[in-house]
């Protein structure tokens, strides 16, 4: 399925400018662990107009096939991230001496 | 089990079941028509829920009839006059305040139904009843917030809200309606009035609604007696296989 | 190095580009537009399928359409969050939805006439978007391939309750069969139709490669369709719409006839059997949906500032 429609001849297609807020519900970064023993991850986000909506949301848009034990919501507004394009291809290379691959254990010493 | 008593019991699951798939009809009309997406997906599931408890309770009560009816020959094959679901449940919903005043009710009723019937007299539909009475504590709590949400959110909402409990109020008399079906197969309904009535008081108040004093209360739904809105609703329901009878899907 | 050197050394290593990268303007826009519209396609979809739940012949098969349409409903939250995080609302996407300013896919401006329609829908319009849909969990913006990866999982629960629905019927009864070739007689040129204009003559195209935001061209997946589905079709025994349908030895791929493209971009322009009828149903929801939200937003607002008050 084409989803970039395309463009009729003559006809504009309009961009979003920001700034058209209707109901103002906030929006809420989910987080799901699909089992016990694993961590949670970010599933996805979702608009509500509170905390306890919000999760009982989640639950039924990211945990509809039962791939839930827990979910977390967070206002996306409490998220902090680091400033991942100064270390995207910072010298973690310059340290191999980390990677098992880097030492050369012989083969008679078995599993390691 | 003598004979008398099976068909008690299967007329008392037929009731259960009913319920469930009208509810689930009613909801289900309402998908893609929420106030937002995430609304149309708590519809959507709630409406899975009743439809898929009624396959259960039809495919129990076809079996123990033993006269070879499917859950579909159940649900699809009888008329609005052998239909026994309780009348609220038929009740259109003009828009979200008759959707979710509708619900809430009927919720506080399930939860006190199917927490009675977990106990097990008769093991399979304790354990129907286990299942739904988890659903049902979920139902409530979405239906709750909600009334909660638009009655004590805008002048307007409440309002809205106000009037779907005052529509919907007169079909809750007969949830607690006594005979001797509920008395032999299943729970006597009166015991679970004071309950409810502690569910919906509790939730009204937090809501600043009011208890409506409407002293007219309908009935009838028990025995095949229902507003004029069932049949519409079969009509739409039981086409297909009315126009096609017989055939596999 | 700079943002733009690192947005195409990520490109060209086949890497993702995460929200919070340098990303070229077009980029973005291109973006925003593809998802919001796809994101649209799953939400306007929801109303030809949802047109039968009410009639499904049995109960199993209304809750199995209950679930579809509820994830359809899904893939759009999906969808429409992948977009926020490019920095637009949800609520404006749906502005530029209901005026609209962005569009949707057009195969949902045809009617679903019969049950037969519901099957053929799953078979056909969910097998196609498949075929697009694998190929885009390659794409490069990472928000936009994670959607796509957790759509996948779901989607192919969807062809299959379709085509089971499609079995049914061709070895029912001769009503059911008729029913059957009357739907495929019907959906066949639109579905093809789904997968865009003839590369030639695809504008966006170009572009989208380069980003690698398009992993494969229209022709490609329509054919890839073609391939997959007209052996489906013999199973079904059913005939395509298609005198000039042909199985070419030489290339192992089946040749179709000439596609309408006036039908085409007559729906495209608005002038489907449904367009109009599709979004209004679409705006009068939001419309008469808009005191429950104004409700609760007002609710948490009362429940802020008494929590801030205590």
């Amino acid at each position: 399925m084409s989803y970039d429609v395309p463009q009729v001849p003559g006809e504009h297609q309009e961009d979003p400018t920001g700034g058209h807020e209707d109901h103002g519900w906030p929006l809420w970064e989910v987080f799901v662990r699909p089992k016990r023993g694993l961590s949670h991850t970010h599933a996805g986000s979702l608009h509500a107009p509170d905390a306890e909506s919000a999760v009982q949301n989640a639950r039924d848009a990211y945990t509809r096939r039962a791939e839930g034990v827990s979910v977390w919501v967070v206002p996306s507004t409490s998220i902090r991230a680091s400033d991942d394009a100064e270390s995207m291809f910072e010298p973690f290379e310059d340290r191999p001496y980390r990677h098992p691959t880097f030492y050369d254990i012989p083969d008679e010493v078995g599993q390691m | 089990m003598t004979t008398t008593t099976t068909a008690t019991t299967v007329e008392y699951l037929l009731r259960l079941a009913d319920d469930n798939v009208v509810m689930g009809q009613r909801l289900s009309e309402y998908i893609s028509r929420a106030p937002d997406l995430e609304e149309d997906l708590a519809v959507a599931n709630i409406a899975l829920d009743h439809v898929g408890v009624a396959q259960h309770l039809y495919t129990y009560a076809g079996e123990l009839e033993g006269g070879g009816r499917t859950e579909d020959d159940l649900a699809f094959g009888r008329t609005e006059r052998e239909f026994t679901n309780a009348l609220l449940v038929e009740q259109p919903h003009h828009g979200f305040g008759d959707l979710i005043a509708r619900q809430f009710l009927f919720d506080a009723y399930q939860l006190e139904l199917w927490d009675a019937l977990s106990r097990p007299d008769d093991a399979r539909l304790a354990g129907i009843a286990a299942k739904a009475v988890k659903e049902a504590r979920y139902h409530l709590r979405h239906s709750s917030s909600w009334v909660i949400r638009l009655g004590d959110g805008t002048d307007d909402s409440h309002r809205r809200i106000q009037d779907g409990i005052d529509a919907m109020w007169r079909f809750t008399g007969e949830l607690f309606e006594t005979d001797e079906v509920d008395l032999a197969a299943g729970v006597d309904p009166a015991t679970l009035r004071q309950a409810w009535d502690g569910t919906v008081d509790a939730v009204l108040a937090e809501a600043t609604l009011h208890r409506p004093e409407d002293p007219y209360q309908a009935t009838g739904g028990r025995h095949g007696v229902h507003t004029e809105h069932l049949g519409h609703l079969l009509a739409e329901m039981q086409w297909m296989q009315r126009t096609y009878p017989g055939l596999e899907w | 190095m700079t943002g733009e050197d690192r947005f195409q050394a990520t490109i060209e290593a086949d890497a993702k580009i995460e929200p919070r990268d340098w990303m070229p303007d077009g980029y973005r826009k291109t973006l925003v537009r593809q998802i919001a519209q796809h994101a649209h396609s799953e939400i306007i979809g929801m109303q030809p399928e949802g047109n039968w739940i009410s009639r499904a012949p049995t109960l199993m098969r209304k809750v199995i359409l209950m679930a579809k349409v509820q994830d359809e409903a899904g893939h759009g939250l999906y969808l429409y969050s992948a977009a926020e995080t490019l920095g637009v609302s949800r609520d404006e996407l749906q502005h530029l939805l209901h005026t609209g300013k962005q569009k949707y896919s057009s195969i949902f401006n045809y009617p679903t006439l019969t049950w037969a329609d519901i099957g053929i829908i799953g078979w056909l319009v969910d097998g196609a978007a498949i075929v697009n849909q694998i190929a885009l969990q390659g794409t490069s913006y990472g928000p936009y391939a994670r959607a796509m990866v957790r759509i996948c999982r779901e989607e192919s629960f969807h062809q299959r309750q379709g085509y089971a629905i499609c079995m049914a019927l061709s070895q029912g009864s001769e009503e059911q069969q008729a029913m059957l070739q009357d739907a495929v007689d019907r959906w066949w040129w639109p579905s093809l139709m789904m997968f865009g204009p003839h590369d030639a003559e695809s504008t966006h195209t170009e572009e989208s490669m380069e980003w690698k935001i398009k992993r494969v061209t229209n022709d490609e997946l329509r054919q890839a369709f073609v391939d997959q589905t007209v052996p489906q079709g013999r199973y079904l025994g059913v005939t395509f719409p298609d005198p000039d349908l042909v199985y070419d030895e030489g290339s192992g791929h089946w040749q179709i006839g000439a596609i309408d493209w006036d039908e085409f971009w007559a729906v495209v322009k608005g002038n489907g059997p449904l367009n109009r009828e599709r979004i209004s149903n679409k705006v009068k929801a939001w419309d008469e949906g808009a005191w429950v939200r104004q409700a609760a937003a007002a609710y948490a607002d009362k429940q802020t500032r008494l929590a801030d008050s205590a």
